[in-house]
Order: structure tokens, then sequence, then C-alpha cells
């Protein structure tokens, strides 16, 4: 089971909002990063039926997406962004309806697995308007799960919760991510630290970044960087002196001394303060994180 | 199908708007059926429901818009549409499910009007004197007017994301396609040459026909036409929206 998208292109008028864009996530959770306006949303909605590309192929389990057809789209479950729900409805209500659209078979069986699955039962007899946001998430959660597809689109799917409602919502989506392609649009990086195995990030349209979690940070070659505060001044001369120094920044309050990767130069450095007598305060590594990547990945875009 | 049928008829109940709706139609055709006196029934001294079939399209013109208003409109501006669209059901069962909800609760909001045939019926002298036939075609008139005025409800609903344009739209469409034909037709250039023509394109001309007791294919199959013609431009509509 896979998604797969082949040089996608959607135009609005003028506008690119998704420009060639070619990747495949198969079983797990991929990230789907990037800046408000990016193109996520966009392209989620192609994926699920709802938009037409104006160019390019996509398929779900090697069949295509467009022209849409119902079948395929039975095998896709949407939460979209903002969640829309009906709501003067009851939550079993809207449920069973859904049930029904997508010909769930014993589906009031089923909508108690879906209940108990993601935490509803307490709010189950509720009308929707009368949730909280983070039930109403849920509720929208539910509606995607109903007719257990393989594939799930979900379009920041934790925008808006508070801290508890955020671990909850994300122990789900982990759980679903075992068994499902799952694709999750979020802006939020510790979430795709969280969650993901593979981040795609995009910015105005075009890809700009496909890779596994684990990578993202070394692809910003020469970032680590180590963080040092001495007590008396220091030459920076010799410490640019030793081997796998890359760069040394003085002008902030600490000294930031840049690294090239899979070089350990701690040792050295602590060897030389205490030579020299400068009075090694402290000294720590800051590896690039993905916020990092993604801040560095999307500038160079805006630059170019 | 029936799914959205369902979901669009649960809806409507489920709010105080369409109580409201029906209430206003049997306040509004029982004041002028039974207490104004220029069209009071009982001030008539026949025993006919002329009267109700007279006046029920003039309601159906507000009923029937604020019946529809909503149905798409709402989906649109709460981005509903986007879900029920990616679901594995055809736009065509979204807009028939609909359609046929609206048409219900048209024909649920006639229903009541049922007592008005029983009161002149038992008024009339001697009792029982009404065209019973006549006034069986007349439902059956209403019901195919109410038909066409839910499809092209629906199309101006698609056209929208708010309702009050969708529901001034609704009325001035359905204004259009009853009367407007009847009333181009008696400009002078077109009387004694093309005005009988004209009218036939009119919703008032076909529901007179089948007013009058004689259900004639020629009138079914304008009602079905003109009603599948609009419904068939809602599901176009609809699927401009994945562009």
């Amino acid at each position: 089971m896979e998604i797969v998208l082949d040089d996608v292109s959607k135009h609005f008028g003028a506008q690119r909002a998704v420009d060639q864009v070619s990747f495949r996530a198969g079983v797990g959770i991929t990230g789907f990063l990037g800046p408000n306006g990016a193109g996520k949303s966009t392209t989620m909605r192609m994926i699920t039926g709802f938009l037409q590309p104006t160019g390019g192929q996509i398929s779900i389990g090697g069949e295509p997406v467009w022209p849409t057809r119902p079948e395929v789209r039975a095998r896709v479950g949407y939460l979209p962004e903002h969640n829309p729900l009906y709501p003067e409805m009851y939550v079993r209500e809207y449920l069973r309806i859904i049930a029904r659209v997508h010909g769930v078979p014993q589906d009031a069986q089923r909508i108690r697995e879906v209940v108990a699955e993601i935490g509803l039962e307490r709010e189950q007899h509720k009308q929707i308007g009368q949730l909280s946001k983070g039930y109403r998430q849920r509720v929208g959660l539910a509606q995607a799960l109903l007719h257990d597809p393989e594939v799930l689109i979900l379009d920041e799917p934790t925008s808006g919760l508070d801290p508890n409602q955020l671990g909850e919502i994300r122990e789900v989506i982990r759980e679903l991510g075992r068994r499902k392609v799952v694709l999750l649009s979020t802006h939020i990086m510790q979430e795709v630290q969280a969650l993901c195995s593979r981040v795609l990030i995009i910015d105005r349209g075009r890809l700009l970044a496909d890779d596994p979690i684990e990578r993202l940070g070394a692809r910003l070659a020469g970032e680590t960087t180590v963080v040092i505060e001495c007590e008396r001044a220091i030459d920076a001369a010799q410490l640019q002196a030793l081997p796998g120094v890359a760069r040394v920044d003085l002008s902030g309050p600490t000294i930031r001394i840049s690294v090239a990767p899979d070089k350990e130069v701690r040792p050295a450095i602590a060897a030389l303060c205490s030579a020299q007598g400068w009075g090694l305060l402290e000294m720590r590594r800051e590896s690039a994180t993905v916020e990092d990547a993604f801040q560095a990945i999307t500038r160079d875009s805006t630059a170019v | 199908m029936w799914s959205v049928y369902q979901k669009e008829l649960s809806g409507f109940f489920s709010g105080l708007v369409g109580y409201l709706a029906i209430g206003v139609f049997l306040v509004v055709l029982g004041l002028i059926l039974f207490v104004f006196p220029d069209t009071s029934l009982l001030n008539y001294n026949y025993a006919t429901l002329d009267q109700l079939f007279e006046i029920a399209p003039w309601v159906f013109l507000f009923l029937i818009p604020a019946i529809t208003m909503r149905s798409l409109a709402e989906e649109q501006q709460q981005r509903t549409l986007e879900l029920l669209l990616t679901y594995p059901i055809t736009p065509t069962q979204i807009v028939l499910g609909k359609f046929f909800a609206c048409v219900t609760i048209a024909a649920l909001a006639l229903l009541p009007t049922l007592l008005y045939y029983y009161t002149v019926h038992e008024l009339g002298s001697p009792r029982g004197n009404l065209d019973a036939g006549a006034i069986a075609g007349s439902y059956v008139g209403l019901l195919f007017l109410a038909a066409i005025f839910c499809a092209i409800g629906l199309f101006a609903s698609s056209l929208s994301r708010n309702q009050i344009v969708a529901f001034l739209t609704a009325a001035l469409l359905c204004f259009l396609v009853h009367y407007g034909f009847d009333f181009l037709s008696a400009v002078p250039l077109f009387i004694g040459k093309l005005d009988n023509v004209i009218q036939q394109f009119g919703i008032d001309y076909h529901y007179r026909s089948i007013s009058r007791g004689l259900v004639l294919l020629a009138d079914m199959v304008y009602f079905t036409s003109v009603a599948g013609w609009f419904l068939y431009t809602t599901v176009l509509v609809l699927n401009t929206r994945r562009a």
C-alpha cells in the first residue's frame, strides 16, 4: 500500500499552488511540513479526490485517483483542515450517517469500536456543537476512521489543542501509523520529531526535502555546534587551528564553534582551554533539530 | 443517496428553522383561506378549494427557497462539502438525496392542508359536494410544482455560500419560471402569434392544466425535464468546486 505522486501540479489562475511535486508514502507516518500557504492542504485535497490536479499523476495502491472514482475515494480517510462538522447533529447520529455513506456493514458495532478507540465514549450522546475543540477533533478523526481506510490524510489534526489533548490525539495517530499509510501535515516541529518516520518539506508549492527523519538533521552539514563559555578572553585563532573546527563565532555572549559532522572535538577544546588557563565554565553540543533543518531549507528557497 | 437524504431531513428538523418555515406556511395559508374576508373559502359560497391552489404557488415561492437555501450553501460555508465530495458517493447522489429531502419537507408542509379538504367536504350542501378529482389533480400539480421549485432552490443554493443570497436567487428564479413566461406572453409583440408557445415554457400553464384534474403525459414530461435540468446544472456546479 502506497501513495505515489508523480509530477503533480495545481495552478489557481497564474498562481502555482503546487508545482511538480513527486513523492511516495508507504505504511507509517509521513510528516508534511511547510509554512502556511506552502501548498500542503492543496496537495492533500488532490490526494483525497476533492481537488483535481492541473497536471501529473496521483495513485493510491496502484490505482489512479484522477479522474476521481468512488472506489478509490473509499480507501481514504480524510480529516480536513479546520475539521468541518455539522454542529447541530448529535455525535452518534452523525457517525451513523457517515457509516451509511461508506456502506459500513454492522455499522452500530463499528461505531462502538471507533468511539472506544479514540476515547469518545463520554461525549457520544452530545450535540457536536457543544463539544470542546479536542472532542470535536476526535469526532473528525472518528469520521475518517469509520470505514477502516488504508490511507489516512490528516490536515493539521492537532492545531488548537491543549497539551493534554495533544498528547492523547498523538497517541491515537501513532497507533494508526503502525498499520496504515498516514500523511500528516503540521507546522509543529516537535510533532514531526515525536511521530513521523519520514518528513516532506514543501514551500511555495515546491517539494524541498523528502527524507527519513534521522537524515534530515544531517543534511545540514557543518551545522553541529559546540557552545562554550569561558571566564577570560580567549584566542580564536588557536581554537580555529584545532582539527575538525570549521568556524569560531565570538560575536555572542557565548562562543559558538561550528564543527564538521561526525567529528568529536570537545576533548581537544577542553584540553586547550585548561592549557591556556581560559577558565572553561560550560561546554555543550547543539545538534541540528528538525526545526533548524526546516528553517534552513525554507530560507534557502526564499533566497533562490 | 439515502444517507444524504436522511442527513438532510434530520438537519432540517433538528433546528427551529424547519418547524418555523412550515408553521409560517400553514399560518399564512390558514389566514388567507379562512380569516381574511376577501379570500375566505367560507365567504365564497361554493364548495371548492380553488383558492388554496391559487394561493399555494405564491406561498411556495417563499417557503421552498427557505427550505432549500441552506442545503448546499451551508455545506460550502462550513466546508463540509469538501468532505462530502471525498466520500464514496457521486455528486449526483448528493444532489438527488438533498432534492428528495426538500420535496419530502414540502409534502409534509402540504399534508395538514388535507384538513381544509375535509372542512369544505363537510360544509358542502349537500355534504361532499365537491370535485374530488380536480382536487386530487391539483395536489399532484402542487407536488410537481414544489419539485421544480426545490430543484431551482438547490441550484441557487449551489451557487453561493451565503444563505440569504441563495434564498433571494431561488425566489427570483422560481418567480420567473413560474409566472415570467405568462407575463412575457402578454407583451403586445407576441399576442396572437407566439403567446401560446411562450406560455407553455412557464410552470403556470402546466400547473393549471394538471389542476383541472387531467394528468397529461406532456405536463409530466415538462415537470420532470425542467426539474431534471436544474438538478443536472447543480451537479455541474458541484463538479466545478473540484477544479
